[in-house]
């Protein structure tokens, strides 16, 4: 629990992960059934994703959020703040009974992430469209310090339909950011409806390929092929790579799954107890968290990674 | 003023400066949108290529980057004109910058009527008010080029984020070489019993101008300096309406929302007496020179005269 090894995420393996994963989709439901509002649906569709990232591939610190050489990642699609929640309680970067605060006044949690009011949360988003560049602005300052450290940024697939998406996207590859990572939660749906109809993001494999992006599409709820996906990124030097994570909104609540509807609207009543009996807890929706005790221990590095750091020890703590 | 009154533009003061605390500060970075050249942050860009970033005609990413740069460490300024920054990119600076209280410096040039021949598209008469509203914001107006160069190092100092209105058009130099400034202070440049003009940027000027006149009809108008619109220096405001019981402002900027709306603001508050503001009575600029601008909107020593004239006639008998 000491020196360096503190430092790196437990080495989780696909099965673990997965556990994990069905811990931080019942918090979402949880949490936002006791909230009372909230947005279910992309939450559950990135959980797999930001379970890998934060169990597996982020070099982190809970116990000093602000360790300088950590690995960072940016909730562009802020919506999902109550996955990324979970996933910073189960880490360990605040106690999981915060997770029933979530939209309360005097909260550490709030609706969309705050870097300012919650450990762990490393920019501040809500508005869409802004997350990539916000990105692009950290690898560019590691760059320029010549840091070790990598940077991942979440967007929707609605999102993109955002222009600064693309401004972005265009500096990214311009500044040959090859320590910037992004992926795509392509739910498929937004507020309105199906994004190919609202507003077609097609074809998005040869859009990013034109930008100059490296670009890996992968079914975003395989563990196998995200951890896959996140070490190849790592591996591509001169340019930056994107993820595009085919996934199901809503995914683990049956009456949630492929629905608009479940954008941004919280379970009440029997829909919450079916929602969290579907997710396997044993737990009611007054006790979210106690569905799993956090797994803490950390361990060693990722591979091939943690011999490359900058030697500059635990952090300011 | 002396005849052979020295005259230089805001934004060739910043340019020099920024140069000078690159060479102190490895920390500073600059951003620009394809505007360096005017803005003259290509002074920057030619000795440290390596801190400078071009997002091209971008500047939404131009924002999100530098907020980025901050988050990890970085002093950066932002630049482009005032028409663009805040108003094209109002929600980039709400939501990453302004919000999360990241240090980035907007320094926007070509604010006000001044632009001249450029027309209304780029004369921004509301980035004051834009910038006045939000959070966390700092704003500063410097009245000339050894303002601008201490405006540029007091920014520096300070770790929130600031916006700085520069100019394009070169305007009289008020201040020595090596001013000192502190944000939030106000300078009273000239005592007065009768009525107090409270100024900024290039109306400083134009009120130490105005003040000769009213003295030679009597009149003694003191003038003060206003050149951090936030924070208000409520102190100096309160001593000058104490003790001249009538209060002008003038800007180059609508009379709604800037300086003329936070003066009367507070005072309406604290202590009510008349406050007449000159400034752009509500309507977009146009094209011409600079001096038939400032002649057809009413932002001359004349116009500042009478409005001090009306503002003594209201005072209570």
């Amino acid at each position: 629990m000491s020196g360096t090894t503190s430092l790196t995420g437990p080495r989780a393996g696909p099965e673990e992960l997965r556990q994990v994963a069905a811990r931080v989709r019942r918090h979402i439901i949880g949490m936002i059934g006791l909230a009372g509002s909230g947005h279910p649906g992309g939450s559950l569709s990135a959980a797999d994703l930001l379970t890998a990232l934060y169990f597996r591939v982020l070099r982190l610190n809970p116990a000093d959020p602000a360790w300088p050489e950590r690995d960072r990642f940016v909730l562009s699609k802020g919506h999902a703040a109550p996955a990324l929640y979970a996933v910073l309680a189960e880490r360990g970067f605040f106690p999981v009974e915060e997770l029933r605060g979530l939209r309360r006044l005097g909260s550490i949690l709030q609706g969309h992430p705050d870097m300012k009011s919650t450990p762990g949360v490393e920019a501040s988003t809500g508005s869409l469209g802004q997350g990539l560049s916000f990105g692009v602005g950290l690898a560019a300052a590691a760059k320029l310090d010549r840091a070790a450290w990598r940077v991942y940024v979440m967007l929707g697939d609605g999102e993109l339909q955002e222009g600064q998406v693309w401004e972005a996207a265009m500096s990214a590859v311009h500044f040959k950011l090859d320590n910037l990572t992004a992926i795509v939660d392509c739910n498929g749906l937004q507020i309105d409806g199906p994004v190919e109809e609202v507003m077609s993001i097609s074809p998005l494999v040869d859009k990013w390929r034109a930008f100059g992006w490296n670009v890996l599409s992968i079914d975003g709820h395989d563990m196998v092929q995200i951890l896959d996906a996140l070490e190849t990124a790592d591996r591509q030097p001169g340019r930056p790579t994107v993820i595009l994570a085919r996934t199901v909104k809503g995914r683990g609540v049956g009456f949630m799954e492929n629905r608009a509807e479940w954008h941004g609207k919280a379970p009440s009543g029997e829909q919450l107890e079916e929602a969290l009996r579907a997710l396997g807890a044993s737990g009611g929706p007054e006790s979210p968290g106690t569905a799993g005790a956090a797994p803490g221990g950390p361990g060693p590095g990722r591979d091939g990674r943690s011999g490359t750091r900058k030697g500059k020890g635990g952090g300011r703590g | 003023m002396a005849a052979e009154t020295r005259r230089m533009a805001t934004r060739d003061a910043y340019g020099e400066e920024l140069v000078e605390i690159g060479r102190e500060n490895p920390d500073i970075v600059v951003l620009d949108a394809d505007l360096s050249g005017s803005t003259k942050t290509s002074l920057f860009a030619r000795v440290f290529p390596e801190r400078f970033f071009n997002t091209g005609i971008a500047e939404a990413n131009m924002i999100g980057i530098a907020a980025g740069l901050a988050a990890a460490g970085k002093i950066p300024f932002a630049s482009t004109f005032a028409v663009f920054a805040p108003g094209r990119v109002y929600d980039q600076i709400r939501m990453s910058v302004a919000y999360p209280a990241l240090g980035v410096k907007i320094a926007a040039t070509h604010a006000g009527l001044t632009v001249g021949e450029d027309g209304a598209s780029h004369q921004a008469l509301e980035d004051l008010a834009l910038a006045r509203v939000l959070p966390n914001l700092t704003v500063i107006v410097p009245a000339d080029g050894p303002e601008t160069r201490a405006a540029v190092r007091a920014a520096v100092a300070h770790p929130g984020p600031v916006y700085l209105r520069l100019g394009r058009a070169p305007v009289p130099v008020i201040y020595p070489d090596g001013r000192s400034f502190t944000i939030g202070r106000y300078d009273v440049l000239k005592e007065g019993r009768d009525v107090a003009l409270v100024a900024s940027g290039i109306m400083v000027d134009i009120c130490l101008q105005a003040a000769l006149s009213l003295a030679a009809d009597g009149v003694l108008a003191a003038v003060v300096n206003a050149s951090t619109l936030k924070p208000l220096d409520e102190e100096t405001l309160l001593a000058v309406a104490a003790r001249t019981g009538a209060v002008v402002t003038a800007e180059e900027h609508s009379v709604i929302g800037g300086l003329g709306g936070a003066v009367a603001e507070f005072l309406s508050g604290t202590l009510p007496v008349p406050v007449v503001r000159v400034g752009v009575a509500d309507r977009f600029g146009r094209s011409g020179r600079p001096d038939e601008l400032l002649e057809a909107y009413g932002l001359t020593p004349r116009a500042v005269a009478d409005a001090a004239r009306k503002a003594v006639s209201l005072k209570r008998a």
